[in-house]
């Protein structure tokens, strides 16, 4: 698929690198968004965790303009096969990496909460797992600019990593929750935090799943969920 | 995102009938071929769109399944096409006859220089498929309404079939070939000679009609072969490249070529 000859109208392959360009922005924002969130977590730093928030707005508004680019190229040029298929994964993507945005907004809001309660050991988990998911992300907009149905399906494999990441810091919080009523409020915001990049892990996984069937025109099937925590008792 | 299987309005659900088949068609013109070995089958419940670029050989296709193109002294046609399992191009085969089950409908409108009524009626009067005036009327106003036309013709049918608009003469058009009450309709580019109402008219007549009629449809606009078919062909130099459902031509074709002409990255 990467070897897409150009279009007879130049204008119309000028509009698709447009929208992949932004998508490819909208990425590597997010990117930029949970690594300065995670990093402000572990800084205890407020003032770098509010930055955070305030970018956020950057990534809405790229969505904004992939959303407007994708309508306007589906109404003007009434895209087919693979550029429809194309355009519809880049509008689905765009609204998915919104949505990572805010998760990683929701880690630095809670960050700056986490400067006014004493630290807390399990966090250190807690970098090394947003490394992998800023990797997910990375990797899965490195398939959809590469047309690479095959990297793309690399990422999905890689969700059991988040999810087990997950599980294990799951049970280790019951744990510190029960050994000392004070570590509650720190462990449920850390909690969440974990739980915010368990699914920006699930939310890179459907990134890669949208690039493998803009790729190859079929839907991508064959990934089962390793996060257990729903039945923990 | 889970895999789902979407089925779109119009799509083709339950059993399809063969109303033809085409083996192995050749054509020449003098010594050029125009058409390589093509082998199809029209269903009586589809509507079958063939696209491709001028010169692809879709016309040059469509002219050989009602033998429109005996018409055409240099043209020679090889290979088999059958209506209904008989071959048409055996010795014996009436071609008038098989023009009547195999009517056509061409680009441009072309009206008789006669009566709305008159071109209407002018087939099944030399099919003798009236016995009197009354049957006549009705076959008249049954085409007419089928052709979506009736409304606007009734108080007019012997005003002259020239002074109707385009998309109306071509209606008209469409109305005088299901009054021999044909088995299949052919049609060459209907379109492109009407304005965009008149041609959602025809589409949305098309719609209609599918069913009653195995329908064969050659347009270069591919949006229509997108919205009024449920199968298509996709010519290129004389050989048909991709043969399939609709949706699937236009969402995920398989041969590169078709994906390159229907994308818009051709030549």
């Amino acid at each position: 698929m990467a070897d897409q000859t150009a279009h007879t109208v130049k204008s119309f392959d000028d509009d698709i690198n447009q929208l992949r360009s932004l998508v490819s922005q909208m990425g590597g924002l997010c990117e930029a968004q949970i690594g300065d969130a995670v990093d402000a977590l572990m800084d205890r730093d407020p003032e770098a965790a509010m930055a955070v928030v305030d970018t956020d707005t950057r990534i809405d508004a790229l969505e904004a303009d992939a959303e407007r680019l994708a309508v306007t190229m589906i109404a003007l040029r009434a895209p087919m096969a693979s550029d429809l298929r194309e355009i519809i994964s880049a509008l689905k993507i765009s609204a998915v990496l919104e949505r990572i945005g805010d998760y990683a907004k929701n880690i630095a809001k809670r960050a700056s909460t986490l400067t006014a309660t004493a630290p807390i050991e399990p966090v250190v988990i807690i970098p090394q797992m947003s490394r992998v998911v800023v990797e997910m992300i990375r990797d899965a907009l490195d398939a959809f600019v590469d047309r690479d149905a095959e990297k793309a399906v690399a990422v999905c494999q890689r969700d059991a990593t988040v999810d087990d990441f997950y599980n294990s810091l799951f049970r280790s919080l019951l744990t510190f929750m029960m050994e000392n009523p004070h570590h509650i409020t720190p462990s449920a915001h850390l909690l969440f935090i974990a739980k915010n990049l368990e699914r920006i892990g699930d939310h890179a996984t459907n990134v890669a799943e949208m690039v493998y069937f803009s790729a190859t025109g079929e839907h991508f099937a064959g990934r089962t969920k390793t996060d257990d925590t729903a039945y923990a008792v | 995102m889970d895999a789902q299987t979407v089925t779109p309005t119009g799509s083709n659900t339950g059993t399809v009938t063969t109303k033809m088949t085409a083996r192995d068609v050749s054509v020449f013109y003098g010594p050029k071929q125009a058409l390589k070995s093509v082998s199809i089958d029209v269903s009586q419940e589809n509507v079958t769109a063939f696209i491709g670029p001028s010169g692809c050989g879709k016309s040059t296709f469509l002219r050989c399944l009602n033998r429109m193109n005996d018409t055409v002294a240099s043209a020679r046609v090889e290979g088999e096409i059958k209506l209904d399992g008989t071959d048409i191009y055996k010795g014996d085969m009436d071609v008038v006859q098989l023009r009547a089950r195999v009517g056509m409908v061409f680009q441009k409108p072309n009206p008789f220089p006669k009566s709305i009524y008159d071109n209407v009626a002018y087939g099944p009067s030399i099919h003798g498929l009236a016995r009197n005036k009354a049957e006549m009327d009705g076959i008249v106003e049954g085409s007419l309404r089928r052709a979506g036309l009736w409304d606007e013709a009734k108080d007019r049918l012997h005003d002259s079939g020239t002074a109707m608009s385009g998309g109306q003469q071509q209606r008209l058009c469409i109305a005088r070939a299901i009054a021999v009450d044909p088995e299949v309709i052919l049609m060459d580019e209907p379109c492109s000679a009407l304005d965009p109402i008149a041609t959602a008219k025809i589409e949305e007549l098309i719609d209609e009609l599918r069913g009653r009629y195995a329908i064969v449809i050659v347009t270069h606009n591919m949006q229509q072969a997108a919205r009024v078919s449920q199968k298509t062909a996709f010519f290129h130099l004389g050989t048909m490249v991709e043969y399939g459902d609709t949706k699937t031509i236009f969402t995920n074709p398989t041969e590169p070529r078709t994906k390159d002409y229907i994308t818009g990255r051709y030549g």
